[in-house]
């Protein structure tokens, strides 16, 4: 990465004056903690004794002699604590706002995921805690409202603009703005102004550091791929980042193709955004040709973002990483499949990674392997995926 | 340098915002005609962005309302060319870095400079990432006007020493909109200003009343106006240019005494 934020000429700091000596003193901050051993040693204990890490490493072995291909790993991150990736990010955020005298966290959450995360660690660390979630997502995710208030955090439901992760971020922004001095917001992805997208990033690569151990341990070689859904792009950055200089390892991301990418109805923002400026990054974005940011859609609250995060933008540009889109119906099946075969209920986010391998595992030789994120656990869809398959049941 | 100066030779300069396009083309073109009128010394022109971070409910509103109706960054250049020898004061454009990226700065800042626009404020570009936009900007002599918020402290000298056409201060916290109190120590902040540029500065954010505005002309060179006035739009609609008249009058008058 080059100076103030930069993954080639991705990233940056587009923000209001208002916020810039803030996200100053928070870079400052967390190259400082990163480099104190007490402050590392206390979060690895958070990540050990409370958000119960390592995850594991699990071998699909029903999955991978059904595709008769490539041998399937699952990288179990929705074994976490609160039930997704979020938490290994948000531990450390919510550390550092603690030390640096913050007394309030705000975050913006999508399916309700790093809401819950953010609501669990603001209440075992003692800081009061204000979710925004787009009003659209606040019905679609009903539980995961109430588990935050659970928590004792307020949660907002957002009726500006679309209603969704988006406009969930823009009220998380004019949240913080206006009480800078006592509040740090919790973003939640690879996505913002600097250094967001690298610390979130750095946070979330223990995912990929655990996985290259776990996968050399069990097969002795390097995966052929590493797979992984993309909204923002946190679970998937860190399931790539430890594999960036790995070239022989592929390493794939999958957004939410909705209804399909030649229609209205995705949120494809690789396959159909173009570069532009927005929530304090340059990235790619889904945006009409006056730089209107375009409403998006996926069956996935999580996938449902019109942006992505400034790496994957850069290792996109760069041929490192390679970006395919995934429909609602893909994903579903995928959920679904998964679910039958191997016992275990995805979330819908990293149904879309699933859904993938169900495609490339077979084109693959037995002696290769795959990592698949399973990001998140799917309790929180399951009304939802009855829904889509036109059952009623009561949440 | 541009003609945004000119804006403060006549004593407190009144600076009006409204969203182009809001709530739809003909209408904001007669509001504009009557900001002008009703005598102010500057116009901010709003190009309506689909995400404004920085605004409060009233300015998202009219974003909102411009963009339904149709409104384009071309449309925006359109109206402004057809009024603009109508209004005699300096005009610059306010909006979201998005929009002007995304039309190309080459072409954006070639039609500012065609249509008489002096200057841009884009409120998510900071100090640090201004060059990619002033470098474009300055050719086609459109200032990069820059913004200070109670928070730059240190900042604040580093960004008024490499500001063009007026500083643009952040009078609270927060988003745009109607205060009934601005809390900060803008005389500090002012003097700070000073100490590095002659320019104009002139406060912003929540002023609404005559009596704000008096009391911000005693720190500033000028103060500027958005929410109360396009509040008028949301409420008055079509008769909204008579209202917004009288209510630059009755500002203007304030900062005269």
């Amino acid at each position: 990465m080059e100076s103030r934020g930069r993954f080639g000429a991705f990233g940056g700091q587009y923000i209001p004056e208002t916020l810039m000596n803030e996200i100053i003193k928070l870079e400052e901050n967390y190259r400082k903690f990163m480099a104190d051993e007490a402050f590392c040693k206390e979060l690895d204990d958070l990540l050990k004794n409370y958000a119960g890490r390592p995850s594991l490493l699990y071998y699909a072995e029903k999955m991978s002699k059904q595709f008769g291909g490539a041998q399937i790993y699952l990288k179990r991150e929705d074994l976490n604590h609160t039930g997704s990736h979020k938490i290994n990010n948000v531990l450390g955020q919510v550390l550092m706002a603690k030390k640096m005298g913050k007394t309030r966290v705000i975050a913006e959450t999508g399916a309700g995921q790093h809401g819950v995360a953010t609501a669990t660690a603001a209440a075992l660390l003692g800081l009061s805690c204000e979710i925004y979630m787009g009003k659209e997502d606040t019905d679609r995710q009903a539980l995961n409202v109430y588990r935050m208030e659970l928590l004792g955090a307020k949660v907002h439901a957002v009726t500006s603009g679309t209603m969704t992760l988006k406009d969930a971020i823009n009220e998380t922004m004019r949240d913080w703005v206006s009480r800078v001095d006592d509040t740090h917001y919790v973003i939640g992805s690879v996505m913002g102004p600097h250094p967001f997208p690298m610390m979130v990033g750095d946070f979330q690569s223990i995912i990929s550091k655990e996985a290259k151990e776990q996968i050399l341990a069990a097969t002795g070689k390097l995966p052929a791929a590493v797979v992984a859904c993309v909204g923002g792009g946190s679970n998937s950055m860190g399931m790539f980042r430890n594999f960036i200089g790995d070239p022989s390892v592929r390493l794939i991301g999958c957004e939410a193709a909705g209804k399909g990418i030649d229609t209205d109805q995705h949120a494809a923002t690789m396959a159909k955004g173009t570069v532009g400026v927005f929530h304090g990054m340059k990235s790619y974005f889904c945006q009409d040709e006056y730089g209107q940011i375009a409403p998006v859609y996926s069956i996935s609250a999580g996938l449902d973002y019109p942006g992505v995060g400034p790496e994957h933008a850069y290792l996109r540009d760069s041929g490192r990483a390679e970006y395919v889109s995934i429909t609602d119906e893909e994903a579903v099946s995928a959920f679904e499949y998964l679910a039958k075969t191997e016992g275990i209920i995805c979330a819908i986010e990293s149904a879309h990674a699933v859904a993938y391998v169900r495609k490339l595992a077979p084109t693959m030789d037995p002696n290769e392997s795959i990592i698949v994120c399973l990001s998140g656990r799917g309790d929180k869809d399951v009304a939802a995926i009855a829904r889509y398959r036109g059952v009623n049941i009561y949440e | 340098m541009s003609n945004i100066k000119a804006a403060f030779d006549h004593g407190k300069a009144f600076i009006g915002f409204l969203t182009a396009g809001d709530p739809d083309y003909e209408t904001s073109k007669a509001c504009l005609l009557a900001l002008a009128e009703g005598g102010a010394d500057l116009i901010e022109v709003g190009i309506p962005f689909s995400d404004p971070i920085a605004e409060g409910p009233v300015i998202q509103g009219a974003d909102l309302r411009s963009l339904q109706s149709g409104t384009t960054t071309d449309s925006v250049f359109r109206l402004v060319e057809e009024v603009r020898d109508s209004i005699s004061c300096p005009m610059v454009f306010m909006t979201y870095l998005n929009v002007v990226f995304s039309y190309g700065y080459e072409r954006f800042f070639a039609r500012c400079a065609e249509v008489g626009i002096s200057g841009i404020i884009i409120p998510d570009m900071p100090l640090e990432e201004k060059e990619e936009v002033r470098c474009v900007a300055s050719r086609y002599g459109v200032d990069t006007v820059s913004l200070v918020a109670p928070t730059s402290r240190e900042r604040i000298r580093l960004i008024a020493s490499q500001a063009e056409g007026f500083i643009y201060v952040v009078s609270s916290l927060g988003v745009t909109g109607v205060r009934d109190k601005i809390v900060t120590d803008l005389s500090g902040m002012l003097s700070e200003i000073r100490s590095v540029t002659d320019l104009p500065a002139a406060i912003g954010f929540g002023i609404s009343t005559p009596e704000q505005a008096r009391q911000m002309a005693e720190y500033a060179d000028g103060v500027i106006v958005g929410s109360a006035m396009v509040r008028m739009v949301e409420q008055y609609k079509k008769d909204a240019p008579q209202h917004i008249y009288d209510y630059v009058k009755k500002m203007k008058s304030a900062l005269r005494d």
